[in-house]
């Protein structure tokens, strides 16, 4: 069990109040997450201490500033068991990531008629760099259904398989269902096939361990965001054999080895792809995220999450007129949307805003799953490693005021 | 916050009394605000005379959006369509009576966009109609 009365401390924001005088009970993680003071004292001393331009100069602030950086490199590749820090690309954030396979693998390995099979519960930053390849190339998708409890039907994506798929993109959890997919099966039954595989951890990265070796994956794409760390880092995994063979993505700086008037060489591994001065502070600022994780360990922070959502399904579900999409707790990360009958969800989250609660509402950028379901919108809860089963008590209660509002 | 849902609101988002679909119409528009899925759809028959004589608007969405705009629907009847052409941001806050922040904006102003869109006759609805 986390500490929790002790591991709240670490997160400053925690014991503002909002507008209404209300202690803010932060149930909106998955959107982003909250930040620890280990993380924003490592930006700042940065700044204060270090700050210097990245591989160019041999002066002390830049020796340190590109020590710092390519440190936390090493430690982002720790943390989901990369071979290599080669390996692990900076980018924005994961819809970027996703992006950079889709403009330089897509565009140098797919053509007219080629198969990228996606699934039905894709964030948009899984389907519209997919959509732009189709418009631009021709390529074919085709998608895993989800079934009526929020799970992929693997029957529909082993027939799918037949038709020899180049690319297998899918999300890792769900970010609206908290669905979390048996990556490892996915990932063995399109290497069978023939097929790549990029995996979307924006929601799993942060949540619980993801080893990219043991699941064999050929790309993870996530954010620094939703995981402890600064917004504007993000990170694409890659297989280096991969990353390799890929022409570059964006020209510039940093990312040639030489260049002449008429021609450049690219850079290597995995300065290739990282063209210009880069988000220096915010990747260092990751790299305290995954330290603090790791202080506190990914097992410890998935079982905590586990058990606040168990609970929240069983309190959710005692109110009369609500509807929690997904599946049950065991296939399940710490994410509950919900719907609350005759309600709009905007107008859930506002009322519930009014007590200090944030949750979010909306598609949650998951338009076609919202139409899947029927529905426009939903309210969302989410959890992490801070949130405690009292806060899920005030969002019942605060559930209970929004069906008096309403009458 | 519980200020935003007045009865006022709640009610005219329960039992709205310009709700419907005028068949035939002299103008018709709809629009979506693609945050959050509301959807208002307004028509319009207007006499010789330039003025308002029946209007209704359908749609779906949160109590805000749907409330101002069956609000919205009630202060035009019986308006020449140059004066609805000078409805602005303020008209509707001060028919609802409330502050909104930037996001909630969007839904109290979406009939009025489409509104401004139907009587001036655009191919689409545009946020600087509700500047």
């Amino acid at each position: 069990m986390l500490n929790t009365d002790l591991l709240r401390k670490d997160f400053p924001i925690l014991d503002r109040q909002t507008a209404g005088g209300a202690r803010v009970i932060y149930l909106d993680s998955t959107a982003t997450s909250q930040k620890p003071l280990a993380v924003i004292e490592a930006m700042n001393e940065f700044y204060r201490r270090s700050n210097a331009n990245i591989h160019r100069g041999v002066h002390t602030l830049a020796e340190e500033a590109t020590a710092l950086y390519e440190g936390a490199r090493e430690k982002i590749a720790r943390f989901i068991h990369a071979d290599s820090a080669k390996e692990i690309i900076y980018t924005r954030n994961t819809t970027e990531s996703i992006n950079l396979v889709a403009y330089t693998w897509g565009r140098a390995n797919l053509e007219k008629g080629d198969l990228v099979i996606l699934t039905e519960m894709e964030h948009h930053s899984n389907l519209v760099p997919w959509h732009m390849l189709e418009r631009e190339r021709g390529i074919r998708l085709e998608f895993i259904p989800v079934t009526d409890d929020g799970l992929l039907d693997l029957d529909a994506y082993r027939a799918l398989l037949d038709q020899s798929p180049k690319l297998v993109s899918f999300t890792h959890m769900s970010n609206v269902l908290g669905t979390v997919n048996p990556a490892a099966e996915i990932i063995s039954l399109a290497h069978a096939a023939g097929a790549v595989t990029l995996l979307d951890g924006a929601q799993s990265v942060p949540h619980f361990s993801v080893d990219v070796r043991a699941l064999d994956v050929d790309f993870l794409a996530f954010s620094g965001h939703k995981m402890c760390g600064p917004t504007g880092i993000g990170i694409l995994y890659g297989k280096a054999a991969l990353l390799e063979a890929m022409p570059p993505f964006l020209g510039g700086g940093d990312m040639i080895k030489t260049v002449h008037l008429r021609s450049f060489v690219p850079n290597s591994l995995p300065h290739k792809y990282e063209a210009g001065t880069p988000a220096i502070a915010e990747a260092i600022g990751l790299g305290a995220a995954v330290d603090y994780l790791t202080s506190i360990g990914m097992d410890a922070i998935a079982a905590h999450e586990h058990e606040i959502t168990e609970y929240a399904l069983e309190r959710l579900e005692e109110i009369p007129g609500v509807t929690v999409f997904g599946p049950s707790a065991q296939h399940k990360g710490g994410v509950t949307a919900f719907t609350l009958e005759g309600v709009h969800p905007h107008d859930v989250a506002q009322i519930l805003d009014g007590k200090g609660i944030a949750v979010r509402a909306g598609h949650h950028c998951a338009q076609p799953l919202h139409e899947k379901f029927g529905i426009t919108a939903t309210t969302r809860a989410s959890f992490y490693l801070y949130n405690v089963k009292e806060e899920v008590d005030l969002l019942v209660e605060g559930l209970y005021h929004v069906k008096k509002v309403f009458g | 916050m519980d200020d935003l849902y007045r009865e006022q609101i709640i009610e005219r988002y329960k039992t709205p009394l310009y709700r419907g679909h005028l068949d035939p119409h002299d103008i018709y528009f709809e629009d979506d605000n693609p945050l959050c899925g509301d959807h208002i759809e307004i028509t319009i028959r207007v006499g010789e005379d330039g003025v308002i004589k029946e209007a209704a608007f359908d749609g779906k969405g949160c109590a805000i959006s749907q409330a101002s705009a069956d609000l919205l629907i009630e202060s035009i009847i019986g308006k020449p369509l140059e004066e609805v052409k000078r409805l602005n941001k303020q008209d509707v806050l001060d028919m609802l009576g409330i502050d909104l922040g930037p996001v909630r904006l969007k839904c109290a102003l979406l009939s009025l966009k489409v509104l401004k869109a139907g009587v001036y006759g655009l191919g689409e609805a545009s946020d600087a109609l509700v500047e």
